[in-house]
């Protein structure tokens, strides 16, 4: 397929869908779709059908229009050009498909309709995000109407890879997994290894509790993720790709072979891609249940069919990886990030973002916040933005205590830094890190002891056992933590805490052990008090020491 | 079907025995062989292979792992390892329904204890086992990703959330019938 081909697909299909003058959006996304959106897209269908108004209304299945709190979500589109108009609808069940069809006559219920000039639609910028919601994951056709591809087309006709790679290294993206290592760095380092066999790896083990930024991409663009795989095996050299997809997402997955089988079948992936002398095979793999596989080498020991145990590196991956060949690995949404770079420019992305980190940044905010869901927000928004604008604050009027971003290798800031920007160097400085883009709103109910045992008790679980300081170390960890939260601790306890904690960081062999003391530390930094509290058999939240003192009496 | 990687004697399988053998020739071993077929029998196709066989056979019990040891001609040892290695692979059977309560930070933060508190003492079953007459198996899992949905449990495979302690039990009651509910309260 040439980028004119692609070009002529793509104008087909936004000819036909320009025919409806009523169209429907239905989120079948994870969280929608347990919300009852699979029958509820079905009512509305059966609707249309007796009404026999299927050559003017389309009915389409897209992926996480961003509220996820408000789900099932419906976008009800009409009209094209200047009389174009949009009305997002929440929590709509399947006994109203009538009611809502109606609504593009007699306008829809005010109280169904979330306002799209909410901070949480209008503080957004989305780059990574921009098709979620719009394009039907299953239908390729779609996400080329929506300009998939065309990028990657266009770099196998007319750009040598040292090109690609400039734009990257212009861009200045850095790592969404979490540690925001330099892109065009690691794709150097990989393009200038010599070797008959490369391999781009696509990190989709999302295991942070309270992270699902990468399951709604996949489930909402698989596309996007394929192209920017494709863009960096052009770039590196490389001629076959995996994605690790955790066995638990499971739309994912299905969705991301149907995405592949439908690119291969098109010549947008396979052999001889968009007709070039470019071989791009891309296989999906499947995580069992590891959080350490997330982990670089131990994801590529368990694709490899082993245990999901990490090594120690040098070699990097990028020199010794998969199979022995050198390979490039990169996290779903750094990946879902180089379509935009390459077709728009390096220089236009390094526009957006703060001096250090260029981009936009995708959240996915939960815990105690009004607006829970799916943001995508530009680098450099302030933790105060995201939490009281774009998240609608906190509900029932309770104070706002911290925020928990980077899960168990990250921290808790707060509240009273909340007007930090938020970028990789800013929340470093804070305790606490980047990390995938887990953000959970904490109020004054939550207590940090507890929550930083509660990601002690995840590492400790977690632990692959391979390095002592870490299978050993999370484990005596948490028991000092359960001792300080149970109120049976004393300042010797507390002594030995921190020196575990230096001990576990600085000795363990990857990084979800030299991680694994970061909650307790950034609660140690800016919760002292909570922990002198404790120490005196008081928990402030009033979580520690619940109603059943005969179990365990505090002292 | 069974493809010996060069260099590996093909009397090893000998030594599987007629376990595995007749894992092979169970009709719940087809699509776990043409998985296996897929990945050319490869050794790296043994976690595919395991997810496949689990699907089939519901459990990873040891003459199943002796036939996928043989089928990739892996040494047992290293596929014992791997399948005592990850969370989502069981060595033991599981009971006739699943429950998974979700302790992910906002799950934890939301009531998601007190879920899994509430329905060890309602029924005889601890995280990670099955109940005795195995009604239910019930497992923790560290998030499944749909957090606004806290605090959140899957129950036969479907997440349902938000829940409450009371409409939890309420479900799984159901699972042990009217008696056993009556007595373990």
């Amino acid at each position: 397929m040439t980028p004119e081909e692609l070009r002529s697909r793509a104008e087909r299909r936004r000819l036909e869908e320009s025919r409806f003058s009523e169209r429907l959006r239905v989120c079948t996304a994870t969280s929608c779709a347990s919300l009852g959106s699979g029958a509820l897209f079905d009512a509305l269908s059966a609707e249309i059908h007796r009404r026999g108004t299927g050559d003017r209304c389309e009915l389409k299945r897209v992926g996480c229009l961003g509220l996820c709190a408000a789900g099932p979500l419906v976008m009800a589109e009409q009209g094209t050009g200047s009389t174009h108009t949009e009305s997002l609808l929440r929590e709509v069940r399947p006994e109203q498909a009538a009611s809502l069809l109606d609504g593009f006559r007699d306008g829809f219920p005010a109280e169904q309709s979330v306002p799209l000039d909410l901070p949480f639609f209008r503080k957004q910028r989305r780059i990574v995000s921009e098709a979620c919601g719009r394009i039907d994951p299953d239908r390729i056709d779609d996400a080329v109407a929506a300009g998939a591809y065309r990028a990657l087309l266009e770099a196998l006709h007319e750009r040598t890879p040292a090109d690609v790679l400039a734009e990257i290294d212009r861009s200045g993206l850095r790592g969404r997994g979490g540690a925001g290592y330099p892109t065009g760095l690691k794709w150097h380092t990989v393009a200038k290894a010599e070797a008959s066999q490369k391999f781009v790896v696509c990190n989709a083990d999302e295991g942070d509790p309270g992270a699902y930024m990468d399951r709604s991409v996949l489930e909402s663009d698989p596309h996007r993720v394929l192209e920017g795989m494709a863009l960096a095996a052009y770039a590196v050299g490389a001629s076959e790709g995996f994605v690790y997809v955790r066995a638990e997402y499971l739309l994912a997955i299905e969705r991301l072979r149907q995405a592949i089988g439908q690119a291969n079948q098109i010549g947008l992936l396979g052999s001889a891609v968009g007709g070039t002398a470019f071989h791009f095979h891309v296989e999906v793999r499947l995580g069992a249940g590891a959080y350490v596989c997330g982990e670089e080498t131990a994801l590529l020991a368990s694709i490899e069919g082993g245990r999901g145990t990490p090594r120690p590196r040098p070699p990097y991956p990028a020199a010794a990886g998969l199979f022995g060949a050198p390979t490039l690995i990169n996290n779903v949404e750094t990946l879902a990030n180089v379509p935009a770079i390459v077709a728009r420019g390096g220089d236009w992305f390094a526009s957006i973002g703060t001096e250090k980190s260029k981009g936009t940044k995708i959240f996915a905010l939960a815990g105690k916040v009004a607006h829970t869901g799916v943001i995508e927000v530009p680098m450099g928004t302030t933790l105060h933005e995201i939490v009281f604008e774009l998240g609608g604050g906190i509900p029932d009027g309770a104070r706002c205590k911290a925020v928990q971003t980077g899960g168990p290798s990250g921290g808790c800031i707060p509240a009273r830094f909340f007007e930090t920007p938020v970028d990789y160097e800013n929340l470093a400085g804070l305790g606490s890190i980047m990390g995938s883009g887990g953000l959970i709103v904490m109020d004054e109910q939550t207590c940090m002891v507890d929550i930083a045992r509660f990601f002690m008790a995840f590492c400790r679980d977690e632990s692959c056992g391979k390095c002592v300081p870490c299978r050993v170390g999370t484990v005596e960890l948490h028991q000092l933590l359960d001792t300080i939260a149970n109120g049976r601790a004393g300042t010797r306890d507390m002594e030995l805490l921190e020196e575990f904690c230096d001990l576990v960081r600085h000795t363990s062999l990857c990084g979800l052990g030299q991680s694994a003391p970061n909650p307790v530390l950034s609660t140690l930094r800016h919760f002292p008090e909570e922990y002198r509290a404790h120490l005196r058999g008081q928990c402030p939240a009033g979580v520690c020491f619940p109603a059943s003192p005969a179990e365990e009496p505090p002292r | 079907m069974t493809q010996t990687v060069a260099g590996r004697p093909e009397s090893s399988r000998e030594t599987e025995g007629p376990a595995a053998r007749r894992v092979q020739e169970d009709p719940r071993w087809k699509p776990v062989a043409a998985t296996l077929r897929r990945q050319g029998h490869r050794p790296d196709a043994l976690i595919e292979g395991m997810h496949a066989a689990q699907q089939a056979f519901g459990w990873l019990d040891p003459a199943v792992l002796r036939a996928l040891a043989e089928a990739l001609d892996v040494p047992l040892a290293k596929v014992f390892g791997v399948a005592t290695f990850y969370h989502l692979f069981t060595t033991r059977p599981l009971g006739t329904h699943g429950c998974i309560v979700c302790l992910g930070t906002a799950c934890h933060l939301k009531g998601g204890p007190e879920i899994l508190a509430a329905l060890t003492r309602a029924h005889p079953v601890e995280p990670g086992q099955t109940s005795p007459g195995a009604e239910m198996t019930l497992t923790v899992a560290r998030c499944i990703g749909a957090c606004t949905l806290a605090p959140l449990v899957v129950l036969d495979g479907e997440i349902a959330g938000p829940v409450t302690v009371e409409e939890v039990l309420e479900r799984v009651e159901r699972w042990f019938g009217p008696a056993s509910g009556e007595t373990t309260r």
